[in-house]
């Protein structure tokens, strides 16, 4: 009846896995009563839960990340004051047992569940703003996306709780992730929870795809396209280039542990080596699917703060498009160790130093878009002066490792360790927070805090130098990297200032918190009247704060790049059309919802063997599915009235904005410029 | 070019020299190996630092020249195109990449971890065995083997032979310079020198399950006579190590002293490699006579990690071991 599921599943032995639980479900507990009483489940489940707005669902994305940073970052703390404690004889607090689902914890949840959600997030709330569109292309898609990654969510978060979570760190190498040597239902949770959200985040690629290539309002060209909605573009790509590689590397493992087949076994002519090209050939591509829309971030927040268009567009362009094309044929610089050969060592490393030109490019082209520009020392370019400094930090280090040779003495230790969290702290976390502060106001219609925005930011800064310069010297002194414990004493005192560096991170995550509290308290302060709170200069200023569900009243004619800030120059951007028409949307549907269910029933069945549950969990995802393509209700029509009342409101407030100019605090210089 | 590599290199000593203030056992190593690769890090982070420190100083330079509330400053609100300025960000990079893109395919191939070491000494050979938690040596041309702790003599070349009974790991001596993965049914090849002697700490460093944190081992690095001494101490070992007691050794065990065994059985290496192709024809699975026939005469090299001849070779069953289920 329930497989190998027992109630000695449960880790009751484990007083921090029983603590959290206790927490987690009184915090949930306490979620659902407050919910309850304040009768908002209509309200979530008509306006959130069943939307397939693309701004509610980037939204949704984003917060899910956030929680989900919390719980990534719990475990780093634990890892860190583990390491910081078990110096000679200590043994810490521990054990490797525990340690181990921890650090592979971190990494499947960093990456999976807070990098990918919060680029996904930003793509949605952003990119059919930016091009013009109403949506995305595939609307219920993009729902069904998010859900099947909440299902992946949903699937490690009871990993913690019933049963183990893989112990294998975050890419389940075999043979240790095999059966024989992984018999419990860890690696199981990792598979599923992977699968599910994989398959989420391959229909976003593949949606996104179509978005951007098909729906760009008239005019705009790809030439004339904004950054970020380019580097959202080759983001894409590379999903859906890369994610089935990983979708079929996991199948094959699947097969291995449930069908004893011999894919990546020890034993019977299988192969481990496949299995670690494999991930790497969606491994490497992977990162560059994180960090390329921050760079594209970077670049809005760049032109729009230091008032100046982005210096070298199209060879930013080309940058991108380079770094994507790239990011396939370097792969094997994560196992130069592996004994490939000089020939092969040498070809991998010198790809991936090419990366590095047109990496390069783009820190030049900011620094020269920041040259002869009144640079505006706001929240989102604090972030991102502290993102060029430290990722050309990252950036040397990981050339350094991208020459076999210093990598055979490099790799696996500290130092790989601080270089990549070099590279995804400075470059895709910094540029999220970066994106989340500039782009706050056009989800919600207010600015958020400056104050708190900008002390979160200096925790981050200085904490993250504390954390990792200790990591990349400990490196240097041959400390290897998932060490429960270490023999040598000298290493401590390095790991103690780690420790330090990461609680000044949890004082900047802290301050971002408060940072959306004390904003959406002084939310009437921090109002953005114009829609435009930072002078921008690409289509999603020129419509209002929050923006109408609709995004545009009609669509944008492009001309330019930077149509908006032309239309600005010449006096044409708030211009009333004469007459609207009737609007085309699509519905509501909650058959995300369901299938994303049906899927966590389906992942959790397949972990434990439950078998009918599994044929319940597949069934219903199938079945909604197919109701759902009989479903003919699915759209509906804006009538033009409807339009333009809403325009007319918004328009008379731009007025009273730019007659009186009583915003408590004036929009920063734009008109100084105009 | 050597004058401005050496420069590159006192470039890079500066760095590193700013970084460190205590010992750092990779850039201090103790034979040539470890000393070639500590000068290629310095050279590389010599060269990248004529990008990386300009561009750091740039952005903290025009953030705070054309911070917004400097009105002194040049405003230029429509420039975003120089040609110049294109060629020279796309150029600079691509010379630096290019300089490090020679020195990376030179030292890929001087560095290799296959190649062997240059000596007149005659080379020691030393197979390393990866279980799980812990590393086992055997000395084939001395008959004796060892648990954790491995012994070489000092200016003669160290052929390190490398597998895994179990999953994968990484072998390396820090001090002494490269590392290269143990794993199972192949033999990964290292080959290192040592020029001074001591006692340097070794480990695996890839993670390979519960024992992993145990699991490092000292290295010996000594004179000749110490050597010999130290050999003689192995072999005056009762114990040896055979079918049953490798059996014992190889099961799962954490934080295991060192051990010396007096006696090996022969090509225990090999059969250790060899165990997990055998399972090819003498797995529950049968196989159909031909296949098992070509399986043999598929070469009688055992399977090596060697792409230097381009692939791996199968290798000739020497004695049935029966596949552990």
């Amino acid at each position: 009846m329930f497989g190998k599921l027992t109630l000695d599943a449960i880790p009751y032995h484990e007083p921090i896995v029983m603590g959290t639980l206790a927490a987690v479900l009184l915090g949930g507990l306490a979620t659902l009563i407050i919910v309850t009483r304040m009768r908002a489940w209509g309200y979530l489940w008509s306006e959130w839960f069943t939307s397939v707005d693309h701004k509610k669902i980037g939204v949704m994305y984003i917060i899910v990340a956030l929680v989900m940073l919390l719980r990534g970052f719990a475990d780093a703390i634990m890892m860190r004051l583990q390491q910081a404690m078990a110096s000679a004889d200590s043994a810490g607090y521990l054990p490797p047992h525990h340690y181990d689902q921890v650090f592979t914890a971190h990494g499947v949840i960093m990456i999976f569940f807070v990098a990918m959600p919060l680029i996904t997030g930003l793509m949605n709330l952003v990119v059919p703003l930016q091009i013009g569109a109403r949506d995305v292309a595939y609307p219920f898609l993009n729902s069904l996306s998010f859900w099947l990654f909440v299902s992946g969510i949903v699937l490690v978060m009871v990993s913690l709780f019933i049963g183990d979570f893989a112990a294998t760190g975050w890419l389940a190498y075999p043979p240790l992730s095999g059966l024989e040597y992984s018999p419990t239902v860890g690696v199981d949770y990792y598979i599923w929870a992977l699968q599910l959200s994989g398959l989420g985040t391959t229909l976003s690629g593949i949606n996104f795809i179509v978005t951007i290539m098909k729906m760009r309002t008239p005019g705009m060209t790809l030439m004339k396209m904004p950054v970020f909605s380019w580097t959202a573009l080759i983001t894409n790509i590379l999903i859906v280039a890369a994610f089935p590689v990983l979708t079929v590397t996991l199948a094959l493992l699947t097969a291995d542990r449930y069908l004893d087949m011999h894919f990546f076994t020890n034993t019977l002519g299988g192969n481990p080596m496949m299995y670690v090209n494999l991930i790497w050939i969606w491994g490497h591509p992977e990162v560059y699917i994180l960090v390329l829309p921050c760079f594209g971030a970077y670049s809005e927040i760049v032109a729009t703060f230091s008032k100046k268009p982005l210096f070298g567009y199209t060879s930013m362009v080309y940058a991108t498009a380079a770094i994507g094309v790239l990011s396939f044929l370097v792969w094997l610089h994560h196992f130069f160790t592996m004994g490939s050969g000089a020939n092969v060592n040498a070809f991998f490393g010198i790809m991936t130093m090419i990366i590095s030109v047109p990496t390069g490019v783009k820190l030049f082209n900011w620094l020269f878009t920041m040259y002869r520009g009144r640079v505006e020392m706001s929240v989102p370019m604090l972030w991102t002066i502290g993102f060029m400094i430290t990722f050309v930090v990252g950036g040397v280090t990981g050339v350094l490792m991208a020459v076999p040779a210093a990598d055979f003495v490099l790799h696996n230790s500290l130092f790989l360790i601080a270089h990549f969290h070099n590279v995804i702290i400075g470059g895709v976390v910094f540029g999220c927070m970066a994106a989340i502060n500039y782009w706050f106001p056009k989800a919600f219609g207010f600015r958020l805090n400056e104050r708190w925005g900008k002390a979160s930011f200096w925790c981050w800064l200085v904490g993250f130098y504390l954390a990792f310069i200790p990591l990349y010297i400990l490196g240097l002194k041959g400390m290897t990297r998932r060490m429960n414990h270490y023999a040598n004493p000298e290493w401590q005192p390095y790991l103690v200032v780690a420790l330090v560096g990461a609680v000044v991170i949890a004082m900047g995550i802290f301050f971002t918190v408060l940072q959306f509290y004390v904003s959406v308290r002084d939310r009437k302060k921090l109002t953005d009247p114009s829609g435009d709170p930072w002078g921008g200069r690409t289509l999603e200023w020129s419509i209002s704060s929050p923006a109408p569900f609709y995004n545009f009243a009609l669509l944008p004619q492009v001309r330019e790049l930077d149509q908006f800030w032309e239309d600005k120059q010449n006096g044409v951007a708030y211009v009333q059309p004469a007459k609207y028409e009737d609007i085309h949307m699509p519905r509501n549907t909650g058959v995300g919802v369901v299938m994303g269910a049906f899927g966590a029933a389906l992942g959790f069945a397949l972990v434990w063997h439950i078998w009918w549950l599994a044929g319940v969990g597949l069934l219903g995802m199938i079945g909604a599915f197919i109701a759902r393509a009989y479903d003919r209700d699915v759209d509906y029509w804006v009538p033009a009235a409807e339009v333009e009342r809403i325009e007319r409101s918004r328009h008379a407030q731009l007025q009273q904005f730019q007659t009186t100019q009583v915003a408590p605090v004036a929009a920063p210089s734009r008109q100084k410029v105009a | 070019m050597h004058a401005l590599f050496s420069r590159l290199r006192y470039a890079g000593v500066g760095a590193a020299v700013f970084l460190s203030g205590c010992n750092m056992e990779v850039l201090n190593p103790k034979g040539d190996i470890g000393a070639d690769e500590k000068s290629l890090i310095l050279i590389a982070l010599g060269l990248m630092a004529v990008v990386a420190i300009p561009v750091i100083a740039m952005t903290l330079w025009f953030a705070w020249r054309y911070r917004s509330t400097n009105k002194q400053a040049t405003y230029a609100p429509t420039w975003s195109h120089s040609t110049k300025i294109e060629v020279v960000v796309w150029t600079i990079p691509a010379i630096i990449v290019a300089i490090l893109a020679v020195i990376t395919w030179r030292t890929s191939h001087t560095l290799d971890p296959y190649k062997p070491l240059a000596s007149d000494a005659k080379p020691v050979t030393i197979q390393v065995v990866a279980l799980d938690w812990k590393w086992l040596f055997v000395y084939p041309d001395y008959g004796v083997a060892t648990v954790n702790e491995v012994a070489f003599p000092t200016d003669v070349p160290v052929n390190f032979q490398i597998t895994s009974d179990s999953v994968m790991n990484a072998f390396f001596i820090p001090q002494l310079g490269s590392q290269i993965y143990a794993m199972a049914g192949m033999e990964t090849k290292l080959h290192l020198i040592a020029r001074e002697p001591g006692t340097y700490a070794g480990l695996s460093s890839n993670y390979s399950g519960e024992g992993f944190s145990d699991m490092h081992f000292q290295a010996i690095a000594t004179s000749a006579d110490g050597f010999k001494d130290w050999i003689a101490k192995a072999k005056a070992t009762q114990a040896a190590l055979n079918d049953d007691t490798y059996k014992a050794l190889s099961a799962p065990s954490m934080k295991v002293p060192v051990a010396y065994y007096g006696s090996v059985a022969p090509d225990l290496f090999t059969h250790v490699i060899n165990k997990y192709m055998n399972d090819m024809s003498h797995g529950d699975m049968p196989m159909p006579a031909h296949e098992s026939a070509d399986a043999k005469a598929a070469g009688d090299m055992p399977m090596q990690m060697d792409s230097h001849e381009g692939g791996e070779a199968m290798s000739s069953p020497v004695t049935p071991v029966k596949a552990e289920k």
